[in-house]
């Protein structure tokens, strides 16, 4: 009985993560309708951020989480301005092309330098133990730094200026440009944004687990799970998609082999498209 | 356009043509490498041709088509290595089995558009993958090798090897021939509607629904009956390689990079794609830079030259519409 509740407190935990990744994605789609293909190779730029700047520079691993974030809010704007500006506003497919295009020469390019080796970032926090189950500390940062962060972004798209109008020109771009918002510096920005929260949860991951270049696809494809459970542009149904894809996880793990958990995953991905696209979690009522 | 008067446009014969030329380069000095060549190119082309059906035609970008090229593999090898079927009837099962699913799996993501539609289609391809990857009658994540003697009743391998690039370059020939007679048909012309507006296509009496349902299975069949082709050839099928999504998506590059919506573009797209990829590949300096590059190409495709090569051939030299779609 309480395997079961350790298991699912832990996917909880890691769930969160997904969660942190899901929230730059569906930050970037709400508010300009692109689905960022290069998502996946965002995160593992997070994974590799803290590695090489734990490893060249000797920074402890949770110190290089800020610089990683802060490097792929600017590889976010100068990937906006080079694969995304063109295509706004033009059908869906052509944002899918130039975002998994970028995704192309990212990933290319890595695994050039890198190769498919595994990477690993050595991280070692006491846990905390509990009727003789341990949940590693490492776990537990993760998710406390994701509902920090998560709780900074709610503060910055309500209470702060430019967060206030990313919101506005998510809601009506032509509204808010004649409102006086530079409307496509600020989807340069949101979108710097989405990228630098994909950066942070592959800096938390690369904390948890080991990593290789290819890595970011297997993240990418829950972070899609996630948005679609939380509703595309809505970060925090993201946070709660991400909560319950943890949990599901977490329920799953001591009862079914391990490898069927991606079908039931995937399953679970394309019946809630069909019934509920606008998602599980969307509290906000929409027109 | 009634079904005969297909056989009186010069369209049709310039592809019949160009279909008998394929077979029969390779045949001069039993070039075997050129073979196989074509073979991988005659594979893309029926892959990136189909692809078209929805992409070009009917407007609904299907990321996960190649679910269609690896469930036809594995049907057509289930039936030929467990119950020894012979290879042509698997084939055209794996074809008939894969159309039908298709059909069903139609009905329900259909009613999805524009990217939540793109979405679903990974979704079901990763959900198939992942299936297929625990199921053990299947040989789950390690696959299923096809034993030898399957080639025995074809005339033992070699002769095999030649029969089945046959047929696949009459498959590819086939999904040419498809793809022109769909579209110079009232089915075509209502996909080609509801790709321009899909609700403007309703008010005016085109049964959306049943025909992209139809269409999302007729773009299943060839490339299914291809991957059980492939597959029988290679003797060998896993899941990572019956549903790469790299490929998948690859095939939409092709699609792109030929010019969508035309004939001719997704075959273009798909030989000029796969003369560079086998270029960048033996090319020791480049070889590690092969997604890069075409990644690249992908970027510059979609910022610059969304018409793709027939697109551009087109607007350039007018005339050539009307002969080359």
């Amino acid at each position: 009985m309480y395997g079961i509740l350790a298991s699912i407190i832990d996917g909880v935990l890691v769930g969160s993560v997904y969660g942190l990744a899901a929230m730059g994605l569906t930050l970037i789609w709400g508010v300009m309708d692109v689905i960022n293909l290069a998502h996946g190779a965002m995160i593992v730029a997070g994974m590799f951020g803290v590695f090489l700047l734990t490893d060249s520079l000797g920074l402890p691993p949770y110190a290089a989480i800020g610089p990683t974030m802060v490097l792929g809010f600017f590889v976010g704007v100068l990937l906006y301005w080079i694969a995304v500006h063109r295509v706004i506003g033009r059908p869906a497919l052509m944002s899918l092309l130039s975002t998994f295009s970028a995704d192309m020469v990212l990933i290319g390019l890595g695994t050039a330098v890198w190769g498919t080796v595994l990477f690993n970032v050595p991280v070692s926090l006491p846990g905390i133990t509990w009727r003789g189950y341990t949940f590693t500390g490492t776990h537990i940062l993760a998710a406390v730094l994701t509902a920090v962060i998560a709780g900074g972004l709610y503060l910055f798209l309500n209470y702060a200026r430019l967060g206030k109008a990313i919101r506005a020109v998510s809601d009506n771009r032509e509204a808010a440009e004649l409102a006086g918002i530079p409307t496509t510096q600020v989807l340069s920005l949101a979108f710097g944004l989405g990228v630098a929260l994909a950066c942070t949860s592959g800096a938390l991951i690369a904390t948890l687990f080991p990593f290789t270049v290819l890595s970011g696809g297997a993240y990418q494809l829950k972070s899609f799970v996630v948005t679609v459970l939380g509703g595309l542009g809505n970060p925090a149904g993201a946070l709660f998609g991400g909560l319950a894809l943890g949990l599901l996880e977490g329920l799953a793990t001591p009862f079914i082999p391990v490898s069927w958990i991606p079908v039931i995953e995937f399953v679970v991905f394309v019946v809630v498209l069909i019934a509920a696209p606008r998602g599980l979690f969307n509290f906000r009522r929409r027109s | 356009m009634r079904p005969l008067a297909i056989l009186r446009r010069p369209f049709f014969w310039l592809i019949v043509l160009a279909t008998i030329a394929f077979a029969l380069v390779p045949l001069r000095g039993n070039n075997v490498e050129l073979r196989e060549e074509l073979i991988l190119a005659a594979i893309y082309i029926t892959l990136a041709s189909n692809l078209n059906l929805m992409i070009g035609y009917a407007g609904y970008v299907n990321f996960g088509n190649i679910v269609f090229f690896g469930l036809g593999g594995y049907v057509c090898i289930y039936l030929v290595n467990t119950l020894g079927w012979p290879l042509m009837l698997a084939a055209l099962s794996g074809g008939a089995v894969v159309s039908l699913l298709a059909y069903l799996f139609g009905l329900g993501i259909l009613r999805l558009r524009g990217a939540y539609f793109a979405l679903a289609t990974i979704g079901v391809n990763e959900a198939v993958s992942a299936f297929v990857s625990n199921f053990e009658p299947w040989g789950g994540a390690s696959g299923i090798y096809m034993s030898i003697e399957a080639y025995q009743p074809l005339g033992g391998a070699m002769q095999a090897l030649w029969t089945i690039y046959f047929m696949i370059v009459a498959v590819m020939g086939l999904s040419l021939v498809l793809s022109y007679a769909i579209k110079r048909s009232k089915f075509g012309l209502g996909l080609l509607a509801i790709g321009q507006n899909e609700d403007a296509a309703l008010v005016l009496g085109v049964p959306a629904p049943r025909y992209k349902a139809l269409v999302y299975s007729a773009s299943a069949f060839l490339p299914a009956v291809a991957g059980a082709l492939f597959f029988f050839k290679s003797a060998f099928i896993q899941p990572s390689d019956a549903f790469d999504l790299t490929l998948s998506i690859e095939a939409i590059v092709m699609v792109m990079l030929g010019g969508q919506g035309t004939v001719v573009g997704p075959a273009l797209g798909a030989f000029v794609y796969e003369e560079l990829r086998s270029t960048l590949l033996t090319t020791a300096a480049l070889s590690s830079l092969q997604l890069v590059i075409s990644g690249g190409l992908l970027l510059v495709i979609v910022l610059f030259l969304p018409g793709g090569l027939m697109g551009w051939v087109h607007r350039r030299w007018p005339g050539t519409a009307r002969i080359l779609e």
